[in-house]
């Protein structure tokens, strides 16, 4: 396999570089919507890096013969096909969580990062590093999920997908599990994430100076 | 009574941006000036109005009948882009001028959440025909109020002096977040 560090490179920076959430700001809508509870962020989770990288799958496998002109329409139709499908299984297996997200389901069709995939790469790449892609982008978007989910959850109910972390005397920050906590901690999470790539690339400069004086 | 109580809720205590969260990504991308944002936000109202009225005649008078309501967010997607696509020639054949100003926003209408969201949340919460026009409309207009106040504030803040990594969506973010503790604040109005 001569490729397969730049395959494993396709998929990295869809959690770091590209991540969807802190660099490119895209599919806020579920971000917001279902991270009061870590059970709940799971489900969108899962439903999401599945749809993303199936669609990204069947958009590279289709590349060739979508005209131009119909190519949008045709990808949501597929990204349709693929969030009926997540629906019916949540609906069937985990009724309650289904119940608690409500129409943010349906809502995956348009949530903006798995468009921007096929869009972006899978429509101009093959199979392979299409999938890959997407699953990066997936599951960059679901480790910065489940950071916030975790967050709010532990903030707002003194709880971890349901399990008690506190003691009885904890008096709940009722304002994070409601809309505005969303927007703070997403804020916020954007705001530390951003600093720490800030001093990443301050240091990469500061390391290549070096080198470039040493030699 | 009960159709204005519908009307006002969309637009003041459930504002559809800021409780349910839905059009975020134009709402951060397209709120830079207050201009565009209202020109956004007009679009989003029509848009949301006839797409609503539409998809709730396709729910009770196709879907329904016939036992179809997994295809749902198919044909709901299908009619949205359909009536974005039919508004734009009609709007580009008899109103140039407008046209000039509106087109753009009504391209990016169509992967819009919040449209999607109007019609899945008529469905869900079973409002009438008049409701899910007062519904759709007041959604449009709460949408509008909420993008056009954040770019007013985004104008401000532009001059202040933020913390690097907080800059641009970051700052967005919290504002908005303050916007939606205000917009809580009204609950008690209904």
């Amino acid at each position: 396999m001569p490729k397969t560090g730049e395959h494993w490179k396709t998929f990295l920076k869809g959690l770091w570089e590209d991540n969807p959430i802190f660099r490119m700001i895209l599919g806020i809508c579920s971000t917001l919507a279902v991270t009061n509870q870590v059970v709940n962020t799971l489900a969108m989770c899962g439903a999401v890096v599945f749809v993303i990288t199936a669609s990204s799958l069947i958009v590279s496998l289709v590349r060739k013969i979508t005209g131009k002109r119909v190519r949008m329409a045709v990808y949501t139709l597929f990204i349709a096909a693929f969030v009926i499908m997540v629906d019916i299984a949540l609906k069937a297996w985990v009724p309650t969580i289904a119940k608690a997200m409500g129409p943010y389901v349906g809502l995956i069709i348009t949530n903006c990062i798995i468009m921007g995939r096929a869009e972006a790469y899978a429509s101009n790449n093959k199979p392979l590093p299409s999938v890959l892609d997407a699953a990066g982008v997936g599951l960059g978007y679901a480790m910065s999920l489940l950071i916030i989910a975790v967050f709010r959850e532990l903030l707002g109910f003194g709880t971890i997908a349901g399990l008690r972390v506190f003691g009885p005397g904890f008096e709940p920050w009722v304002i994070m599990v409601m809309a505005p906590g969303a927007f703070f901690m997403l804020g916020s999470y954007i705001w530390v994430i951003r600093t720490i790539q800030d001093r990443q690339a301050k240091r990469k400069v500061e390391k290549k100076r070096r080198a470039a004086t040493a030699a | 009574m009960h159709v204005l109580v519908v009307l006002f809720s969309a637009a003041l205590t459930n504002n559809i941006a800021l409780t349910n969260f839905l059009g975020m990504c134009p709402f951060i991308a397209v709120s830079r000036d207050v201009k565009t944002a209202f020109g956004m936000g007009a679009a989003v109202t029509v848009v949301m109005t006839l797409t609503a009225a539409a998809n709730w005649a396709i729910q009770r008078y196709l879907l329904e009948p016939f036992g179809v309501e997994h295809l749902q967010y198919i044909i709901f997607i299908v009619v949205i882009a359909a009536i974005v696509q039919v508004l734009e020639l009609a709007i580009e054949r008899f109103s140039p001028d407008l046209y000039a100003s509106f087109g753009v926003f009504l391209a990016l209408i169509t992967v819009n959440c919040a449209i999607l969201g109007v019609s899945l949340f008529m469905v869900l919460r079973g409002y009438g025909f008049v409701e899910t026009l007062a519904y759709g409309f007041g959604s449009g207009v709460g949408w509008t109020l909420a993008i056009v106040a954040l770019a007013g504030i985004r104008q401000k803040v532009e001059k202040a002096d933020i913390p690097k990594g907080l800059e641009g969506p970051g700052i967005t973010m919290i504002a908005t977040a303050i916007m939606a503790m205000a917009f809580i604040g009204l609950t008690g109005l209904l």
